[in-house]
């Protein structure tokens, strides 16, 4: 009997011992090193990634109300895509939208009637009704933290529709926290900065950060290629960073520095036509500033 | 009709007492008001989350409680051998097998009429307004979808020898239609000869349960359906829950008992 006993406890404590020899390594493997502090991101490991995916696609879906194809659609509208480039006079731009979107003509009474019974036309969410895509970016932003797509998405709906500034600052830190070195991130809290809170010494210093780290990113990379898979310099990023420091600058009265800034962006720029007129005016009103100084100055 | 309902009424008191409903019930509660206190950016007006959570709890407890109750009514008469002493009453094989259809379909009625009623409540503490309608076709569409499975289930626990078997098929059938009922002629579409007319045939043949979820419109506040449709899907229902039911009589009638 005291032998039976010996040997339950003898296993039993073996268990235990195990269990917590295991338990950190397995933590470990899971995030691969990374700590999280979320309960869904532990109980789905390995999978979190591909979850972080649905729920983001998921916000999607309910910035169209409901209203998105499923797979067999999209495959369906690739099909009917791949016969408009072979017979481009039969698709016209938007004949889909006339012939009632992604879903076609109904294929049969079932799939008529069926479309009463969900969502079936085009809309987007607009004004306070987007606070409903938030869930979903949340959760994909818990599950998956170094997707800066959905810090970028989630701060511009705070701060565009809902006023909501001091949150994506929140949210735009926290994405900082798990990737420190993301150009597209500090650009997004200078923009907070510069715009929301008015703050030009903390936008121009992001600014700048973002600057450095659009270059350590992306100068090693080339900047057009054929392949698809090869990533190129991604100078829209960088136009944008150029273009928030002309604006803090200006905003802060350093308008030379903000010329300095505009002649860099010139040299990048889609529209260079464009940024040249914009560093015309900013010469007229430097000279007009000089002109304006008391003599003797 | 009485000897049905006396069948029916027991089956209804043999479920309540029963710990299924509650169980389902508590979990959706606790899931829901679990969800909807999450924080998400200090926004306490966000509900199409919380809505799409607690319907999708419904639509699964509700498949649960639907399927477990009617797999198991004549095969627990079969074990137990009370299915003799009721037969040797003056009553027929097929008004047995009505009898506990109309059993089974009553109680997931209510039980679902709870269910909806406490998702009304969430969704109005959120939304300030109640769309009565939308809620009510919800609710009815859904129950006569679960009057199709039980029928389906019925007809089952009188082929099928275990419950189990019975309960696991029709689980698969059930989901297996709900998520890819309605794309089976996208997909016939895309396939050759004779594959492509051999799922044509299963598209029009299976009962398309998908056409009672209206739970998108739900969830997105889009307007209810135009009631026209929603006679016209009833009336669908009601046709496939006839054709189970009279196999199921039709099966019963001449199966072994011992």
């Amino acid at each position: 009997m005291w032998r039976g006993r010996l040997i339950l406890t003898l296993l039993f404590v073996g268990c235990f011992s195990l269990a917590a020899w295991l338990e950190p390594r397995h933590a470990q493997r899971l995030n691969h090193g990374e700590s999280t502090d979320s309960v869904l991101g532990s109980l789905l490991g390995d999978g979190r990634k591909m979850v972080a995916d649905y729920f983001y696609v998921e916000a999607d879906v309910y910035f169209h109300s409901g209203y998105y194809p499923s797979i067999f659609d999209q495959a369906r509208s690739q099909e009917e895509k791949d016969s408009d480039v072979s017979h481009p006079e039969e698709g016209k731009g938007g004949a889909q939208e006339e012939k009632g979107g992604f879903m076609g003509q109904p294929l049969d009474w079932i799939d008529r009637l069926s479309r009463q019974f969900k969502p079936s036309r085009h809309t987007h969410l607009g004004g306070e009704s987007v606070r409903e895509l938030l869930p979903w970016l949340k959760l994909s932003a818990e599950l998956d933290p170094h997707r800066i797509q959905t810090y970028i998405v989630t701060a511009y709906w705070l701060r565009s529709s809902l006023g909501k500034s001091d949150e994506a600052l929140d949210f735009i830190r926290g994405g900082l926290k798990n990737n420190p070195d993301s150009p597209d991130l500090l650009f997004a809290l200078g923009q907070i900065f510069l715009e929301d809170h008015k703050d030009y010494f903390r936008a121009r210093n992001v600014f700048l950060a973002a600057k450095d780290q659009w270059h350590k990113r992306d100068d090693s990379k080339p900047a057009k290629s054929d392949n698809p898979d090869v990533d190129t310099k991604d100078y829209l990023l960088l136009e944008r960073i150029l273009g928030g420091l002309v604006k803090t600058e200006e905003s802060a009265g350093n308008l030379d520095q903000a010329m300095k800034y505009l002649r860099e962006l010139k040299l990048i720029a889609a529209d260079p036509g464009g940024v040249q007129k914009r560093i015309d005016e900013l010469q007229v009103k430097i000279n007009a500033g000089k002109t304006n100084q008391p003599a003797g100055r | 009709m009485n000897k049905i309902l006396a069948v029916s009424g027991v089956v209804i008191r043999e479920i309540y007492r029963r710990k299924d409903f509650y169980v389902l019930f508590f979990l959706t509660a606790l899931i829901t008001l679990a969800m909807a206190s999450m924080n998400f950016f200090h926004d306490e007006q966000i509900v199409r989350f919380i809505k799409e959570i607690c319907l999708a709890l419904i639509w699964i407890s509700g498949l649960v409680i639907a399927v477990t109750t009617a797999a198991r009514q004549i095969p627990a008469e079969r074990e137990s051998r009370t299915i003799f002493p009721l037969l040797a009453k003056p009553i027929a094989r097929w008004q047995v097998v009505v009898g506990k259809f109309a059993g089974c379909w009553f109680a997931t009625g209510v039980a679902l009429l709870i269910f909806y009623v406490f998702f009304a409540l969430v969704s109005a503490s959120r939304e300030h307004e109640l769309p009565f309608n939308g809620y009510f076709e919800a609710f009815w569409l859904h129950w006569q979808m679960l009057g199709i499975v039980i029928a389906m289930t019925l007809l089952g626990s009188v082929v099928f020898t275990a419950p189990s078997s019975n309960m696991t098929i029709i689980f698969i059938v059930t989901i297996g239609i709900l998520m890819m009922g309605g794309f089976l002629h996208l997909m016939a579409e895309r396939m050759a000869e004779p594959s492509a007319s051999l799922l044509t045939i299963i598209y029009f043949a299976i009962p398309h349960l998908e056409l009672f979820n209206m739970s998108e419109l739900i969830i997105h506040s889009w307007p209810s359906a135009p009631w026209l449709d929603v006679l016209l899907v009833t009336v669908y229902g009601f046709l496939y829950t006839a054709f189970f039911l009279l196999a199921a009589c039709l099966v019963f009638r001449r199966k072994a008992l011992n």
